[in-house]
């Protein structure tokens, strides 16, 4: 039972992902915890990436991961930027303000 | 239960409790910090299931880069801590329970209970590699292999972040100052100086 497997990995990147899940429903107000959530959600999918590679011996998870963490850097370094942008505009994080160009 | 068993379990911990940490956390700093010791557990977890290439690049690339450049935003922008508390605790059961609930579903299809979905023995027993086993070299040889064309495609996506990062927060303000080096060059003698003839005064 506490062995460690395979699924006992894929079952702390599945409670991860729901971490961040309610993550992004608890901070609904706050951009920068909302990326930061979707950085979690991220490294839940690596976790299981590369216990997949581990357990099947092949390396082509691992390679996986190494492009899903390049986009996610750009990921980050846009959103920041748009961050910035927004907060120097506004004055504020804030995601409902960003409803008002709605047509 | 090996002690493998107890390093996997130490880290497991850790990173569950740290990314509670980081969606509960009030203050936006907390959360960052208590995300970067996510990625230090989750990086001694690839560890120990023998990625050691991607372990040391999660540290050395998210932590060292993309954590202190959130870090850096978040410390620059003043942020209403009270203003972004609102409405935490109004959405506080929704979302522990859609949490829950997706937990719930995937565990039981992943988890030690449930079907097995994971046919059974045949992945339950990793291969163990031999202690000359190079894991950056196996997956050099991948990438530059098979995923060359992948591999491009990543090195333009990294340059059109920097692009499109660098573009969205340049600036000038109409105020600053800025020297024009080749005004400078060009500017004659005639430009910046004027002789003035005066005629001498005789005293009185």
């Amino acid at each position: 039972m506490f062995t460690v497997t395979l699924s006992s990995y894929l079952t702390l990147a599945a409670i991860l992902f729901s971490i961040s899940v309610a993550g992004i429903f608890l901070n609904r107000k706050n951009v920068v915890v909302i990326l930061m959530c979707i950085e979690l959600m991220l490294l839940a999918a690596n976790i299981n990436f590369i216990a997949f590679s581990h357990y099947l011996n092949d390396t082509a998870g691992q390679v996986f991961v190494f492009f899903i963490l390049t986009v996610a850097a750009s990921e980050a370094a846009i959103g920041l930027a748009i961050l910035v942008l927004l907060f120097r505009n506004r004055r504020s994080v804030d995601v409902e303000m960003m409803s008002e160009m709605k047509g | 239960m090996s002690i493998t068993d107890l390093i996997f379990y130490f880290y497991a911990t850790t990173l569950l409790l740290s990314a509670l940490g980081v969606v509960t956390a009030r203050n936006p700093v907390y959360s960052v910090l208590l995300l970067v010791l996510c990625f230090f557990s989750c990086a001694a977890l690839w560890l120990l299931l023998e990625a050691e290439f991607l372990a040391i690049a999660l540290v050395l690339v998210y932590v060292g880069a993309v954590m202190v450049l959130f870090l850096f935003v978040v410390m620059m922008l003043d942020i209403n801590i009270e203003q972004m508390r609102q409405g935490f605790v109004k959405y506080l059961p929704v979302g522990a329970l859609v949490a829950s609930a997706l937990a719930a579903m995937m565990i039981w299809v992943v988890g030690p209970v449930g079907p097995d979905v994971l046919g059974g023995e045949s992945l339950q027993q990793a291969v163990r590699h031999a202690a000359d086993y190079s894991n950056t070299k196996e997956l050099g040889r991948t990438l530059y292999t098979d995923y060359v064309l992948p591999f491009e495609i990543a090195a333009v996506i990294l340059l059109v972040a920097i692009i499109a990062a660098i573009s969205l927060t340049l600036r000038r303000r109409p105020q600053t100052k800025y020297q024009t080096p080749g005004k400078q060059i060009k500017v004659k003698r005639n430009d910046r100086l004027r002789i003035v003839k005066m005629e001498t005064e005789a005293k009185e």
